[in-house]
């Protein structure tokens, strides 16, 4: 069988983007020590291959609906690290003006539906959007990221029942990191693999190693075609490892050592770097142009996150309906 | 004017809306082929086509949630849950997800739909086809919510739901399905959300109410102007959330008496936040204590006396007239 082969500005892209989103969420951890973030840091260390690879064969106009271990997602899809930043500080310069936590952001331009804390919940409304693009005849592709743990929640049956009834253009992509915050999977389900499920709604699931970067890649790439072309809706279950805690002040005591130690030795980054330069693809003088090019981008980003002004306070009224004046309810008319 | 039924106008308002905007689209258990539970949807399906009147399978949480997503790609669905009592099962859809939509990104997105279901009791439905909900609703910021009591209103009103940039939940008394009829218009009309209906006007006292006990409130007024010569002005909502309270304090503000009817729950209903917002702005105004009929905060039953007894009756109506008079 023929070795696939890989135009080299594809591979170093994605190399481009995994770093950027490992480093990023490092900035992140060094500004939650400095107490810059008011709420909780959620980190996909460990799995970054999963939003990062997936999302290089989506288009603009493609939908996603992340979670909030997919800031990867947000890079690829074109989201400003400086705007992203300024969200995750809650300050008035990222997407949700503040209103909202974390990586809850979302943009019609970018396609980027707002991740919620009710996991899975996005699944159905990602099978909306891709019965729509499915109804208006065009090739767009609607991708739902999630958990194992969400798996188990009703909305993702009820989506995927929807989504193998219609057979629209939707990708789902099932992140098994082996745990529910302290649930660890044996505790979720009494099977093994969630892509099992996919069948019993009438569609394809497949199984790809999540910390095998071009793992990762191909099977999108099966998917995303599949779904433009009419073929309907694939789960790909990317089985990969939780690192790190539930958030940065879970110290994930529950986590078996050896088990951690298995996979920090799978790090889909490493490897992945590792097979650049066995291959010819990356040397050392790229590595380091790459590596200072995305240092420059976040210190960019996190000196705009910083400068960027909180939102005025009375902005806690706005957006609630179209008609912006607050006419019933608000503290300030008794 | 032809005169029709609520749920006549109900489908009309749909027809139009989906002959005048080709992004309308309606989905719901049973909406298709067979025209819905109560024929809400009757003959939609063919003349639009299952692309525009979508069969869904029992779940309302897909059928809010892709509803939503067709809406944030530019469609405007009309869902419909089929009992309001379901609509529990799609609560977070409707809730957590549609409601925030618009606040969370800031205004770049947002949810024009409408969730339309039958709500209330009347007609032996027993728990789990009898509930008002639109308390819920009316308590989470970001919904609007409407519950029409006559068939003109019903339709004026749901197209104003349908073409509006928020998401509106939509409560259809079923009681009145077949029974509320009225004179409709052949040609284009809407009645704009967030406008009570003066139904009368009176000086002695005012009764505020809306959905079924409208027509009840209508029948106990007639009686208590005929027989006792008093004069009620009679105020019917319609949208719950905004609430119209310039129609409601100028009205309180001539009468000084004021009594609420809503057949949903007594505590914390419609009619608990309407008695409160009297008492902190309208308190110098007011010469004897709110007072509310509503129904008890059981669960709605079954057999023809008890439903009977849990409902709110015109007599009820009458007596909380003549209290808030002779305090």
């Amino acid at each position: 069988m023929a070795v696939k082969t890989y135009p080299k500005e594809k591979l170093l892209k994605l190399y481009h983007d995994l770093l950027l989103t490992r480093q990023f969420e490092q900035r992140l951890s060094i500004l939650y020590r400095q107490g810059k973030i008011v709420g909780g840091l959620y980190l996909s260390r460990g799995q970054e291959a999963i939003p990062v690879a997936t999302c290089q064969h989506l288009r603009k106009d493609d939908f996603i609906s992340p979670v909030h271990r997919d800031l990867g997602a947000f890079l690829v899809k074109g989201m400003d690290p400086g705007v992203l930043m300024a969200q995750i500080l809650a300050k008035q310069t990222g997407p949700s003006k503040g209103k909202d936590s974390f990586l809850h952001a979302g943009s019609k331009e970018l396609g980027i539906i707002p991740p919620t804390s009710i996991l899975a919940s996005t699944i159905p409304i990602a099978a909306g959007v891709a019965f729509g693009f499915k109804i208006r005849g065009e090739d767009r592709v609607a991708v739902s990221y999630f958990g194992e743990g969400g798996s188990n929640r009703g909305d993702f049956h009820e989506g995927l029942n929807f989504a193998g009834l219609h057979k629209p253009p939707l990708v789902l992509i099932c992140e098994n990191n082996k745990y529910a915050y302290s649930t660890p999977v044996e505790k979720e389900m009494a099977i093994c693999c969630v892509a099992y499920r996919a069948e019993s709604y009438g569609f394809e699931g497949l199984i790809v190693d999540g910390n095998d970067a071009l793992a990762v890649y191909d099977t999108m790439e099966y998917a995303v075609n599949k779904a433009r072309e009419g073929g309907g809706p694939t789960l790909i279950e990317c089985m990969t490892y939780r690192i790190s805690g539930h958030s940065e002040h879970d110290e994930a005591k529950y986590q078996p050592p050896e088990e951690k130690e298995i996979w920090k030795r799978r790090d889909p980054i490493e490897n992945f770097r590792k097979y650049l330069t066995d291959r010819g693809q990356l040397d050392e003088s790229e590595d380091q142009r790459i590596q200072t090019q995305i240092a420059q981008t976040l210190d960019k980003a996190v000196a705009f996150a910083e400068q960027s002004p909180y939102p005025p306070p009375e902005d806690a009224l706005r957006h609630v309906f179209a008609n912006e004046e607050p006419k019933y309810g608000d503290r300030h008319h008794i | 004017m032809p005169e029709i039924t609520m749920v006549e106008a109900v489908r009309q308002a749909m027809k139009e809306e989906m002959e005048r905007d080709e992004t309308v689209v309606v989905l719901g258990e049973d909406v298709g082929e067979y025209g819905g539970a109560f024929k809400a949807t009757e003959g939609l399906f063919q003349q639009f086509g299952e692309y525009r009147v979508i069969d869904t399978p029992i779940s309302e949480s897909v059928i809010v949630g892709v509803a939503l997503g067709m809406a944030i790609i530019g469609f405007r669905p009309v869902a419909e849950i089929q009992f309001a009592d379901f609509i529990t099962c799609g609560f977070d859809m409707i809730v957590n997800q549609t409601a925030t939509l618009r606040y969370r990104t800031a205004g770049d997105m947002h949810a024009p739909m409408v969730i339309r279901a039958p709500s209330a009791a009347g007609v032996h439905g027993g728990l789990y086809h009898s509930q008002s909900p639109e308390a819920w609703f009316a308590h989470t910021p970001g919904i609007k919510v409407v519950v029409p009591s006559t068939a003109y209103d019903a339709k004026g009103l749901l197209k104003a739901a349908i073409r509006d940039e928020d998401p509106v939940v939509f409560f259809e008394p079923k009681y009145l399905y077949r029974r509320a009829k009225d004179e409709v218009p052949e040609q284009e009309f809407v009645v704009p959300l967030g406008k009570a209906k003066l139904l009368q006007e009176g000086g002695d006292v005012t009764v505020v109410t809306y959905g079924s006990m409208a027509p009840l409130c209508r029948n106990a007024v007639k009686t208590l102007e005929e027989e006792e010569d008093l004069s009620i002005e009679l105020i019917d909502l319609r949208t719950i959330m905004p609430l119209d309270k310039d129609l409601i304090y100028e009205s309180a503000k001539k009468t000084n008496r004021v009594v609420l009817v809503y057949e949903d729950h007594k505590t914390l209903g419609i009619g608990a936040e309407i008695a409160a917002l009297l008492a902190d702005e309208l308190f110098e105004y007011l010469d004897a204590p709110i007072a509310r009929v509503a129904s008890p905060d059981t669960h709605i039953p079954y057999s023809p006396p008890l439903e009977e007894f849990y409902l709110p009756k015109k007599e009820d109506v009458i007596a909380a007239v003549h209290r808030v008079i002779e305090y």
